[in-house]
């Protein structure tokens, strides 16, 4: 007899979307989908979510710049225990290390400058690399058991 | 995401719904806000009771309302925060830079004092 595998192994989810912050909802409802059937509080669920958001706007925005012929490639999976998605833009790239501290005096009151701090603050690990052909990769990782959120941790 | 604006004693209470993102209410609650500023209403209390997601594209837009309020002499507080926004506040130290409320009655006071 066929059983239907369950939901949590599904496998990694790929996709390219055009640069539109519409397309951030439809990215995800996919890993909310990938995340059906694991053992994940709603908690975790919201923050990765969030920090998900963050980083798709960011490539959309600061990346492509909202080009809509440059396409954002997303992957996403779940490896012991851990999810682990990939986003990656086809714009210029920039330098992590000139991202300005959002906590300091002088930038409380900017209007700008949070996203990377909420990927920071919401997730166990996220690494930029510059692309060879251009773009950048982020990488968020998340795991799925460490209830690390909202707790202004950045380690 | 919906704005509605109410005048009570005095003050512009603005009652948010839905979502406070970028390209989707965040430029609209900039565009909001500062129609009032332009109309001359300095006193605005923010009612985010039934905004369901807020981003940093969102957070960066209610700063900039709080700044251009209070560089016109102004006022801008919040009403019912939900727990998650208060949260997204909160880690990045913003919180206290609102004044915020529970209670509709008790922030309109707080204007007359």
């Amino acid at each position: 007899m066929t059983k239907t595998p369950p939901s949590h192994d599904a496998g990694p989810i790929r996709m390219s979307l055009s640069s539109r912050f519409e397309n951030i909802e439809l990215a995800q409802h996919l890993c909310g989908k990938l995340l059906d059937g694991r053992e994940v509080s709603e908690e975790t669920k919201h923050w990765l979510l969030m920090a998900l958001r963050e980083a798709l706007a960011n490539a959309i925005k600061h990346g492509n710049r909202q080009d809509v012929s440059k396409r954002i490639h997303v992957e996403m999976d779940v490896v012991g225990g851990n999810l682990q998605i990939s986003i990656r833009d086809e714009g210029e790239g920039f330098d992590p290390a000139t991202v300005e501290d959002p906590l300091a005096p002088e930038n409380r009151l900017k209007t700008s400058g949070r996203g990377i701090f909420y990927m920071k603050t919401f997730m166990d690990d996220v690494r930029f690399r510059r692309l060879e052909g251009g773009g950048m990769e982020i990488v968020l990782t998340k795991n799925l058991g460490s209830g690390k959120e909202k707790e202004g941790n950045r380690t | 995401m919906k704005a509605n604006v109410r005048e009570v004693q005095g003050v512009a209470v603005v009652d948010l719904k839905g979502k406070i993102t970028i390209g989707s209410g965040d430029v609209q609650l900039r565009e909001v806000i500062n129609g009032l500023v332009e109309k001359g209403k300095k006193n605005i209390l923010i009612n985010m009771q039934e905004v369901t997601t807020i981003d940093s594209s969102g957070i960066g837009e209610l700063v900039g309302c709080y700044t251009s309020v209070t560089n016109k002499g102004g006022k801008l507080k919040l009403l019912h925060l939900p727990p998650k926004i208060n949260d997204v506040l909160t880690v990045t130290q913003l919180i206290t830079v609102f004044d915020v409320y529970e209670s509709e009655s008790e922030a309109l006071a707080t204007y007359a004092a």
